[in-house]
């Protein structure tokens, strides 16, 4: 079972990865995208981690439903509210339970990724963080090694692709060939709860 | 009509200085009538190009005068926040909507519309209807 301690670690292993990682998301965020997505993810995790420390909440659910509010005032584009949508959603699917179940996240983060496919109307082959977050919930079933695996492939496969969403769609054709950073951040975020469950 | 309260109108654009210029020009070709509330949220809190979710939720609170607030948006961030902040439910003014409209002309067929005393359906309609004027 997994309880708030597990998501507070899933959450500081994110961050932890968005830190490492942020030069290389700006990177491929510089070609097709505004060059941010690095330091705005980066600004938003670690308001995230600072949160969860000052205030511990004590259900999985509470975890995660602050730190996307957090995300949501604090990263300043497009990934805030689509991050911070994905956790709320996710967190209220979890309701109020001290411990869940892998098998509940599982739901629950079908229901996040839903929300945000609402939100942003992207769906599978856009080029988007979707392209990385749909395999990965199909394989968290599974385990959360299968789901790292399945998020980094959809994320590479985000490549050949040409970009339907967000600033990237407007180079169109010119857009394939470039591996689409927010897939590479949700594969972070993916790859983090294989870290946090100390697989 | 709404017993003589005016909609308000907030201007959410990446850049803190398009969303306070525009705001000018619409208060500006509204005529020196009644004084429409109009608030821009331009920006990040700290200055650069983005969107501030909170700077978008006091802007909606500043200019709510009960009869609604309509929210203009340019692109990307600006659009997908406000939807995050309505789904949110308590973040924004009961009976603020998003309106799907160009930025510019939107804001001035806005602020011109609510200047009559119009609701909050009627100004949506007439930004809304901005998209249909060509240019060409």
């Amino acid at each position: 079972m997994l309880d708030a301690d597990f998501f507070r670690r899933w959450m500081t292993a994110t961050a932890l990865m968005v830190d490492r990682e942020a030069e290389r998301l700006t990177a491929l965020d510089s070609p097709i995208g505004d060059a941010d997505h690095g330091s705005n993810l980066q600004r938003g995790f670690n308001a995230v981690t600072a949160t969860l420390e000052k205030e511990a909440p004590d259900t999985p659910g509470a975890v995660l439903t602050l730190a996307g509010r957090q995300l949501i005032s604090t990263v300043g584009g497009a990934s805030g509210p689509l991050y911070g949508t994905l956790l709320r959603r996710t967190g209220k699917a979890l309701g109020d339970a001290a411990e869940v179940s892998a098998e509940q996240l599982a739901d629950a983060l079908r229901t996040g990724v839903d929300a945000v496919r609402t939100l942003g109307g992207a769906a599978p082959g856009d080029k988007t963080m979707i392209d990385a977050l749909v395999p990965a919930v199909d394989a968290l079933g599974e385990s959360f090694a299968a789901a790292r695996a399945a998020a980094e492939e959809g994320a590479e496969a985000t490549v050949p692709l040409q970009a339907r969403k967000g600033r990237a769609s407007y180079l169109g054709e010119r857009s394939i060939g470039h591996q689409d950073p927010g897939a590479t951040s949700a594969a972070l975020l993916v790859a983090a709860l294989e870290e946090a469950a100390g697989e | 009509m709404s017993e003589g309260k005016l909609v308000g109108i907030v201007l959410v654009s990446h850049s803190a200085e398009v969303a306070a210029s525009v705001a000018e020009l619409a208060k500006a070709l509204s005529g020196g009538g009644t004084a429409v509330p109009v608030a821009p949220a331009g920006g990040t809190a700290s200055g650069g190009f983005g969107t501030s979710s909170e700077l978008v939720s006091a802007a909606a609170a500043s200019v709510d005068r009960g009869a609604g607030v309509a929210v203009l948006t340019d692109l990307g961030s600006a659009v997908l926040t406000v939807k995050a902040l309505l789904a949110e439910g308590d973040e924004l003014p009961e009976d603020t909507r998003l309106v799907d409209a160009p930025f510019v002309e939107g804001a001035v067929a806005a602020v011109v519309t609510a200047a009559t005393g119009a609701d909050l359906a009627a100004v949506e309609a007439a930004a809304a209807e901005a998209y249909s004027y060509r240019k060409v």
